[in-house]
């Protein structure tokens, strides 16, 4: 039987861990190298890494840091931010990265999940969507609207005909991050997740509000999530990702705890 | 040297940088079959669809490379659609492939709905028979994989290993010389590097 995945989001500008993530100001800590082995060595699945720099000039710097992270830590890894062409994606893809994960380029011009899809294969594509709770309108008729540019700018599309149309484009993964419950630690939200992964046929990873081991059970349970990703829990070293695939797997949740 | 067969399917760096990471310091990338040709180990990786993969090993006249470095009898490693294409034949594409092992590949067809196809993810392997190449690991171990085709031996005393997902299915293949995994053992870990490290102990002769 398949494990469900525990997956770490690390957020990078300018090659180092974003500050945005109030890590302990330490050296070893500020980099995504040391904390990408770290995850892998106690036991994580997979990883995902959001290039948050802001200048194009520097973009290059984040090669370098995938091409670092591949020669170190032997589980698949993503990466997003910035990507808005097949050549984009290529030229992280041979740096290391396992597979490529598009946001708002994708939103604003959707010819570009066919075109990595085509080229790179479906499986190595990750469509991730920034999803905001809105009433309920002709526009929006699930009540879940999708956001770009960090959550800051809404789109008027409805968050489930968009996945929907991204699987049909050609993403392999869908990664579902709610901005109402991002931050809060107070959970996933558990509705919309569930509403997207009973829409689709490819493997969601539920994203925003992770907080407590409580909260993966219930978004890998109740929520039909295929993955749960994790970001402040375990940056903040609250809880270690083995402690948290041990105590889902007391749970009855299946997860790798060998390796 | 160890030559990884490059036909323009997937991330071939991937599995060097494992190699290089278990102390395989001589695997080359390549493209030349006269390369296949002399190489000590073979790894034949890739990702993607048979059809696409079969046509350019043509046109390269590696698919003539490979068979005959597989009759030479030095270690031949299959990974994921190279653990698929070493059959003789594949549903995807309606394409045939290699014949190295007598088998053909399958698409998953699952009853339960819940579950998705390609199956990605950690999943379990459980060891039918013993190999030189398995001795870092144990039934019942996980690795990473990413498919949505699946092979199925003609011959039960092929198989190796064995998967759940909605069924069974063989997860490891070997005869001879040539041992296969559908998952991406580059890609799984501790535990997967153990299976290339092994293999780069291993000359080939088939466990008796």
């Amino acid at each position: 039987m398949l494990s469900k995945r525990i997956i770490a989001c690390l957020d990078v500008r300018d090659g180092n861990l974003a500050k945005s993530i109030k890590f302990v100001e330490t050296k070893d800590i500020g980099d995504p190298v040391a904390k990408a082995r770290e995850y892998y060595e106690d036991g994580l699945d997979e990883l995902v890494f959001y290039d948050i720099t802001a200048s194009s000039d520097k973009r290059n710097i984040m090669l370098d840091v995938v091409e670092s992270v591949a020669k170190q830590v032997f589980i698949p890894f993503s990466v997003g931010g910035g990507i808005r062409s097949v050549e984009d994606a290529n030229k992280l893809l041979w740096a290391g990265a396992e597979k490529i994960n598009v946001n708002s380029a994708a939103v604003q011009r959707p010819d570009l999940i066919d075109e990595c899809s085509h080229a790179v294969g479906a499986q190595n594509v990750v469509l991730s969507v920034d999803i905001a709770q809105v009433d309920v309108s002709d526009l929006v008729p699930s009540g879940y609207e999708v956001v770009i540019n960090g959550g800051r700018t809404p789109t008027g599309r409805d968050a489930i005909a968009w996945v929907v149309e991204g699987e049909q484009r050609g993403a392999g993964e869908l990664v579902v991050n709610s901005i109402d419950a991002d931050g809060t630690r107070e959970g996933y939200e558990l509705k919309l997740t569930r509403m997207v992964a009973e829409s689709v046929g490819i493997p969601v990873i539920a994203s925003g509000g992770a907080g407590e081991p409580e909260h993966l059970y219930d978004v890998l349970t109740e929520g039909k999530a295929d993955a749960a990703l994790v970001a402040s829990m375990v940056h903040y070293g609250d809880y270690t990702v083995s402690s948290l695939k041990r105590w889902l797997s007391n749970k009855g949740i299946k997860v790798r705890l060998k390796y | 040297m160890l030559a990884i067969v490059d036909y323009d399917a997937g991330n071939l760096r991937s599995v060097q940088r494992a190699c290089q990471h278990v102390g395989i310091s001589d695997a080359e990338i390549t493209a030349d079959p006269d390369r296949v040709r002399v190489a000590d180990k073979v790894i034949f990786p890739g990702v993607g669809s048979s059809e696409s993969a079969v046509v350019t090993l043509q046109a390269r006249g590696l698919d003539d490379a490979l068979t005959e470095y597989y009759h030479s009898g030095k270690p031949l490693l299959g990974i994921c659609l190279g653990s698929q294409i070493v059959l003789d034949h594949s549903e995807e594409g309606d394409k045939d492939c290699l014949g190295l092992l007598a088998g053909r590949v399958k698409r998953f067809q699952l009853a339960d709905a819940s579950l998705k196809v390609p199956h990605i993810g950690w999943n379990s392997v459980d060891i039918v028979r013993d190999h030189p190449v398995l001795r870092n690991i144990k039934s019942g171990d996980e690795f990473y994989f990413v498919h949505s085709y699946f092979v199925e031996p003609a011959d039960e005393a092929t198989v190796y290993g064995r998967t759940n997902y909605g069924g069974e299915f063989c997860s490891m293949l070997g005869r001879n010389n040539l041992f296969t995994t559908q998952f991406h053992l580059e890609k799984s870990g501790r535990l997967g590097l153990g299976i290339l490290d092994a293999f780069k102990e291993w000359d080939g002769t088939p466990p008796c």
